[in-house]
């Protein structure tokens, strides 16, 4: 059985279909990507499958569990996790705040506990704070541990995006637009850290991304979008040779 | 760079798992000075009468700034009914009082009693108003707290309760009360409670105030907190690494609520006769807290403990021009808002607190190599 299983989902905006009829099967392990032009309904999408909409029509299943119309923290928690295209940091908090925030459901203690400072606090603190500086290497973002968010340059920010939201413990990621806004050697090294993240952490990744460098640089299979339906979909190479998908989209 | 990397977690490591910050030291420190000083001032005499009636007020002040900042300020909601909390614990606190001034005859263990009814009350009524308002958010928010302040002061002001050999008899109408004889009424409509014990002392609004600030700055730098502050930032990010942002809402209202019932019990208990009207329990008193908050800082509980401290005794110290206090408050406040908020400030600001925090990270880190 496929891990992520998508179902015919779609949603109607008004008399807008942004997504009609969308499958997909992922296998655990999968490093998936999403493309198409822009209005093409990837995002959407995203929305989704984390809950922010609800579908009009379709059902989604992790691992063979119905999430279809839950919430979005209740989707979290059940082991999907996500990036925004605009990024959407907790721009007042530190960077190791920000991660310690994804943390909030791994490592729990209660307000009780932090009101009177029990010994679960400063345990689970304890481990928080290894948990969460761990993370940060890994994005070698520990040198701006301090930092507030919105003080972090633009690549950086799209890299905490990802370590918040890796620290949820997903079993799915998706990544939406991770490369926009960088430059092509700031995106060489983020393909080599989303290979390195699916592998160590043990992730399904789904991306969605306009940068073909990276997505024929990392997804093994693509499905292309286009006004809101499926375009073509398979091995990503063959995919991108297609005729239909270089006039809708690269060829302009 | 690979040493200082490994260096600072480490660092920052055990500054997070210090019982208190030094940030928050310092704001303990700053109370327990203001006490120390003014009691010592107060107990040899030095302190004039006018200026010693202030004391447990500016507790009050500062209990229900700090408070109000934990919804305003950390979780980023404007409420406008802070004061309608404050008045269920006032009333809940006095009405205990009254009744139970010749059954329980220590002092203390009375007064606590009172503080625990009226904590649990004004929580209670967090609840309630925290659950329809939980759906609205910034203005709407703002005009259906302020509806509920409203609403609390007015129902006080025609409620009666009376008690006699039959029991608690409650009404909207002192006529309709039928009470025996024997009776006591206890609270009487717009005259509000009569001979609340007179309880409250500087001490005991010390220790509110310092509990107080345990409290939400506890909270603050915690799991809970974090969490409070992420639904602040960014709604859709918070929900999407998993926070119940209904839970951590309700946890804001009801424990903000609780401590502002608590500031109620202290003010009630420093008066004789209790009855709301706008000035102590209405949209007045909740914006003027509101101010101090705004004032302090959003989400700084030092800022708050000294902008209500300062701003609630400057406007009696300068009896004279007391007339004008709101509009000076207007005039400030629209001030503190451009300052706040207006683009050219907030740049000035941005760049002012990152060198500042340049510095200081350069001075932390050449110490630490040394
Ligand atoms: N909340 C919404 N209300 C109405 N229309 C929407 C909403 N969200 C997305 N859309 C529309 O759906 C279409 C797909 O948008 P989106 O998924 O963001 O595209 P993209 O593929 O560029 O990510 C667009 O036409 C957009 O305007
Ligand atoms: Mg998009």
């Amino acid at each position: 059985m496929a891990m992520l299983e998508v179902k015919n989902l779609g949603i109607k905006f008004g008399g807008l279909h942004a997504v009609e009829d969308f499958n997909l099967e992922l296998e655990k392990g999968a490093l998936y990507g999403l493309i198409g032009p822009n209005g093409a309904g990837k995002t959407t999408i995203f929305n989704l499958l984390t809950g922010v909409y609800k579908p009009t029509s379709g059902q989604f299943f992790l691992d063979g569990k119905e999430l279809t119309g839950k919430k979005p923290a209740d989707i979290n928690k059940a082991g999907i996790a996500r990036t925004f295209q605009n990024i959407r940091l907790f721009s007042n908090l530190t960077v190791f705040d920000n991660v310690k925030v994804g943390l909030h459901n791994q490592i729990k203690y209660s307000t009780t506990a932090a009101v009177f400072r029990l010994p679960a606090y400063f345990k689970s603190e304890r481990l928080m704070n290894e948990k969460a500086h761990e993370l940060l290497k890994v994005f070698e973002l520990d040198d701006s541990a301090d930092t507030l968010a919105s003080n972090l340059p633009y690549g950086k920010q799209r890299k905490l995006e990802i370590a918040r939201a890796i620290a949820t413990n997903p079993k799915l990621l998706l990544l939406d637009e991770p490369a926009a806004g960088m430059n092509p050697n700031e995106t060489k090294e983020l393909m080599d850290t989303i290979k390195f993240i699916r592998d160590k952490f043990q992730l399904t990744i789904l991306v969605i991304e306009h940068d073909m460098n990276l997505v024929s640089g990392i997804c093994e299979n693509i499905t292309v979008l286009n006004f809101g339906t499926e375009l073509a979909k398979g091995k990503t190479e063959e995919v991108l040779k297609n005729p239909e998908v270089i006039k809708a989209y690269l060829g302009k | 760079m690979s040493e200082k990397s490994a260096k600072s977690p480490l660092l920052k490591k055990k500054a997070a798992l210090r019982p208190v910050t030094k940030k928050n030291l310092v704001t303990y420190l700053m109370v327990i000075v203001f006490f120390a000083l003014f009691q010592t001032l107060s107990a040899t005499g030095n302190l004039k009468f006018a200026y010693k009636s202030l004391l447990v007020p500016i507790c009050t002040s500062v209990i229900m700034a700090v408070s109000l900042n934990l919804v305003v300020g950390v979780l980023g909601e404007l409420s406008l009914g802070h004061a309608g909390f404050m008045c269920v614990g006032a009333y809940v606190g006095s009405f205990f009082s009254v009744l139970t001034e010749d059954i329980i005859t220590v002092t203390w263990i009375r007064f606590t009693l009172a503080f625990i009814f009226a904590a649990v009350a004004a929580s209670i009524a967090g609840v309630i108003i925290g659950v329809p308002v939980l759906r609205l958010k910034g203005d709407y928010l703002a005009i259906v707290t302020l509806a509920f302040g409203e609403i609390i002061k007015s129902l006080v002001n025609v409620l009666y309760i009376g008690k006699d050999s039959n029991g608690f008899h409650i009404a909207m109408d002192s006529a309709k009360l039928n009470m025996e004889l024997d009776g006591m009424v206890i609270v009487k409509g717009p005259q509000g409670i009569n001979g609340t014990p007179k309880d409250s002392t500087f001490f005991i609004g010390f220790i509110l105030v310092m509990l107080t600030i345990f409290i939400v700055t506890n909270i603050m730098d915690s799991r809970t907190g974090r969490a409070i502050m992420s639904v602040r930032d960014n709604r859709i990010a918070a929900e999407s690494v998993g926070i119940n942002i209904t839970k951590y809402k309700l946890i804001v209202f009801t424990i903000s609520a609780a401590i502002a019932g608590c500031a109620g019990v202290l003010y009630s208990h420093n008066l004789t006769t209790l009855s709301a009207n706008t000035n102590n329990f209405g949209y007045n008193m909740s914006i003027m807290i509101l101010v101090y908050v705004v004032l302090g800082g959003l989400g700084n509980i030092r800022g708050s403990v000294i902008a209500a401290a300062v701003l609630y005794s400057l406007p009696e110290l300068l009896r004279g021009f007391s007339k004008y206090r709101m509009l000076i408050y207007a005039i400030v406040l629209i001030v503190m808002m451009i300052v706040n908020n207006g683009s050219y400030f907030v740049k000035l600001k941005e760049k002012y607190s990152y060198k500042f925090y340049k510095k200081i990270n350069s001075k932390k880190n050449g110490k630490e190599a040394v």
